[in-house]
């Protein structure tokens, strides 16, 4: 019952953005470690981005974040330019993004890493607790809200960073190997929580995964990058069966 | 939030009631001890409200300073100047000494935020400004040069120019302190005290959630920096002279850092225990050294509280104080 | 420009390069221990000065010039080190800059006050015989204890150098330092090996000490100009870069004569600060280190 009204609780904000990359590059003192990835996500559309370890997906997501400068191309939030503005500005902008290795506010309480997110949308603290609060319970994480962050487990932490980001009530919620870690179950839990945050709000969600049962699972459509490049679009069966993905895939165990 | 509830939420009603107590003591104690003893007081309570001002940058913030006497000098400077030249009082004086201080708390952390300098590298800068401004004082004859910077100290007391005795400056750093601790929790209580702590964990993904991080962290360097040259202006009328050896010099940096260290970075009683064991045990040490004919004993005491402050205790005396005692379940 | 004033200049350009040779000999041994554990050496003057009570004490009660008792300094120094990066130092690597950096402040304390309780404020120099001996090349006089210091800093330089690149305890070091985990794949002690570096460095200051003190008599008050002197030149001259500290040690050395001739002496930090400043901020990895030090 708590856990229902929570959901009704701040979620107006958190309807889906359209997510456009266009033409987008990215060098390293010349490693091209990006080169002419483009692709829409369509709001409220949940996509995932997959390719080897190296492939570039997470700096293809930091330029949209905003923790890199493309070196070309652009990313637009609802045809608004966001390529080029700095991690707060896009946060500011609607989009909220998880760490491939977590980073919890350590020394902070669960429920102080969740309301800094939430101070981003509500200046009052107070009210920002409450936001805090609200999402907490959505992510079963309120019982353990005065623990130390450092003191989680890894699945936990994973649950705080999502909360943490959704916090600041995105309309873009950019998911860096979520699942990484967990074991099968926790997947299907983490899965199901986002199948139903998206079926709720609407809210886009654009995943770096390596665990293709969440893939699976949650994708509309599936991007595969390798080395810095976009090699195939589709659906998740579509893909799976594409010669150019397996290629990538199958060549690596290959050499290995 | 109403301030009230800012500054209350959280309390327990026991932790209230002792510092309401602590306050009431300090209060009259002035008429039941003995000139020393005051002496000492005063001097702890101006570490604890200097240590309070430089661990908004450190403890909340997350950026190790070494050059605070730049703030403190200039603070006392600026005052001591436009009071030595213009006849300006004090308190209206400290304005000027604030935005000084402020100004150069603001291009030092610019050059040094904008610049991604951390760690030691920033320290270093921090240093290295108190150390060009200390050197160019020596040359700068309006503020006395070299030679320093004296007071009109024989005229009659004027608690509006901070002329009077030993009891006039204690009320005055008293007060101080109690603000000190009062702002700091009301800070802690806010957007703002919130975003600084997020820095301090972890600047990547407090931007990440929207933490504007060079803005912020500006702030956190020109407060503390506004808040240490009132420590500044007190100093400077209280022991009517300066020079820019000792007010700028590094000693006085080090000086600054040692009380919250040692009480508890970040936390809130941090400074305030840390000041009064530092200076209570350093009084000990210092007598001990005047006994025995031998100098530097005082700073071989600080320098071995350091050691076993940083290998035993990182968080500092009051976490652990705090565990024994009872009080509050995390550092505040 | 008179050729007075040319001579008078050369002539502090020259003195400022000898006296340069020491300071970079002293920069060295923070290079060996910043630039390769990145241990923040918050002590190094205070160690410098030690070494030169040491080199004076040899030479007030035992008549022991300090060139000689160098060697003996260095060697204790080294032993030192060792134990203190072994001890006190070694668990603090991994911790966050501003605990280790307070750990050494401690150490700097205590060393300096120590100083100041054994010997007093007042400063101690030492006259060698040939305290008033001078070599002429053409116009220029150079000053034979000076120039006889800065040999004595070229000849452990160098020593040094054949140390890090023809003995294998010196190229682990700098193995280890380029990479710590895949020297402790290979099976290199890492943690001896850092024990060594900075008896290494402390080795190096203490000999830096003993010959500065036949230039300027040692004070307390000393002890932190130098630590900063020392960062100010790793910094500058470039981490990690013996040929950065001995080059930054001789522009300090030389800024420093000549503010002395120009300008007020007392001018001359603010040069070395100001200096420092501008490398922080636009080429942190010095004039001559590599970048992503």
């Amino acid at each position: 019952m708590a856990v229902r009204a929570a959901w009704h609780r701040g979620t107006a904000a958190m309807t889906g953005a359209r997510l456009e990359l266009i033409e987008l590059g990215k060098n390293f003192r010349g490693l091209r470690a990006v080169h002419n990835v483009s692709f829409t996500v369509p709001a409220g559309a949940i996509h995932a981005l997959i390719g080897p370890n190296g492939a570039g997906k997470t700096t293809i997501f930091n330029m949209i974040a905003g923790v890199y400068r493309p070196n070309a191309g652009t990313v637009t939030l609802d045809g608004r330019i966001i390529s080029g503005q700095r991690p707060d500005q896009v946060c500011a902008a609607g989009v909220g993004r998880t760490f491939q290795l977590v980073k919890p506010f350590k020394g902070l309480s669960v429920l102080e890493n969740v309301t800094v997110g939430a101070l981003h949308r509500h200046r009052d603290l107070d009210a920002a607790r409450q936001s805090a609060e609200a999402i907490l319970t959505r992510l079963r994480l309120h019982d353990r809200r005065h623990h130390l962050a450092e003191s989680l487990t890894l699945p936990d932490r994973k649950r705080l960073e999502v909360a943490r980001a959704l916090a600041t009530e995105p309309r873009l919620l950019l998911l860096d190997e979520v699942m990484a870690g967990l074991r099968p179950t926790e997947v299907d839990v983490m899965v199901a929580f986002l199948r139903d945050l998206n079926a709720r709000t609407g809210l886009t969600i654009l995943l770096i995964e390596h665990v293709m049962r969440a893939v699976m699972a949650l994708a509309a459509e599936v991007v595969v990058v390798s080395y810095g490049e976009k090699i195939a679009q589709g659906t998740p069966q579509e893909i799976s069966r594409n010669p150019a993905v397996l290629d990538v895939y199958l060549g690596e165990e290959d050499a290995a | 939030m109403t301030i009230h509830r800012r500054l209350l939420s959280g309390v327990a009603p026991r932790t209230l009631w002792m510092l309401m107590g602590l306050l009431a003591l300090l209060i009259v104690a002035p008429h039941f001890i003995d000139k020393y003893a005051l002496s000492v007081l005063i001097l702890i309570l101006y570490f604890a409200y200097v240590g309070q001002a430089w661990n908004i940058m450190m403890g909340f913030a997350g950026e190790l300073s070494l050059g605070h006497a730049l703030y403190a000098g200039l603070g006392g400077y600026v005052a001591a100047g436009l009071f030595t030249h213009y006849g300006l009082g004090p308190w209206a004086g400290v304005f000027a000494a604030a935005a000084a201080a402020a100004l150069a708390g603001a291009i030092v952390g610019y050059l040094g935020f904008r610049f991604s300098l951390a760690g030691v590298y920033f320290a270093l800068l921090t240093i290295a400004f108190g150390e060009f401004t200390r050197i160019a004082f020596d040359h700068l004859d309006w503020f006395g040069g070299s030679a320093g910077l004296f007071l009109k100290v024989d005229v009659a007391p004027n608690p509006l120019d901070l002329r009077g005795g030993p009891f006039l400056f204690y009320y005055v750093i008293l007060a101080l302190a109690a603000a000190a601790f009062v702002l700091s929790r009301l800070l802690l209580e806010s957007r703002l005290g919130r975003y600084w702590l997020a820095i301090r964990e972890d600047a990547e993904a407090a931007q990440a959630v929207g933490v504007p991080v060079l803005r912020y962290k500006l702030m956190a360097v020109m407060t503390s920096a506004a808040l240490t040259s009132l420590a500044g202006v007190w100093n400077a009328f209280y022991y009517n002279n300066l020079f820019p050896e000792t007010a700028f010099g590094i000693g006085r940096s080090i000086e600054i850092t040692l009380a919250p260290i040692i009480g508890g970075l970040g936390t809130l009683f941090g400074p305030i225990v840390g000041a009064v064991v530092l200076t209570g045990m350093g009084e000990v040490f210092t007598s001990l050294g005047d006994t025995l004919g031998i100098p530097g004993i005082k700073q071989i005491f600080y320098g071995l509280a350091l050691l076993i402050i940083v290998m035993y205790r990182p968080a500092g005396v009051w976490p652990w104080l705090s565990e024994q005692l009872g009080i509050g379940g995390r550092p505040r | 420009m008179t050729s007075d004033f040319l001579l008078a200049l050369a002539q502090a350009i020259t003195k400022g390069l000898l006296t340069g040779m020491v300071y970079g000999l002293m920069a060295l041994g923070l290079s060996v221990i910043f630039g390769v554990m990145r241990v923040v050496n918050f002590a190094h003057g205070e160690m410098m000065i030690v070494g030169m009570y040491l080199a004076w004490a040899g030479f007030e009660y035992f008549q022991i010039s300090p060139l000689v008792s160098l060697p003996l300094i260095a060697v204790l120094f080294f032993v030192m080190g060792y134990a203190l990066q072994r001890g006190l130092i070694s668990p603090f690597i991994g911790r966050p800059e501003h605990q280790q950096f307070l750990l050494l402040l401690g150490v700097a304390l205590i060393l300096v006050n120590i100083c100041l309780a054994v010997v007093g404020p007042d400063s101690h120099g030492i006259q060698l015989d040939s305290q008033f001996d001078s070599y002429e090349i053409g116009p220029l006089v150079l000053d034979a204890v000076r120039l006889h210091a800065a040999i004595g800093a070229i000849v452990i330089a160098g020593l040094l150098w054949l140390f890090f690149t023809r003995t294998r305890i010196g190229k682990s070091i700098r193995a280890a330092a380029d990479n710590n985990m895949g020297a402790l794949v290979v099976g290199l002690n890492v943690r001896r090996l850092y024990a060594v570096t900075f008896g290494v460095g402390a080795a190096c200051v203490g000999a830096a000490g003993a010959l500065m003190i036949t230039i300027i008599p040692v004070t307390p008050s000393l002890a932190a100009e130098y630590t900063l002197l020392a960062f100010v030149i790793v910094i500058v001259g470039g981490l990690g870069s013996m040929t950065g500290a001995l080059a930054g040690g001789l522009l300090i050395g030389v800024s420093e004569a000549v503010a002395g001739l120009l300008a007020d002496p007392s001018l001359k930090s603010m040069f070395s600060f100001g200096l420092l400043i501008l490398v922080l901020l636009l080429r942190p990895q010095g004039l001559l280190g590599k970048r992503g030090t």
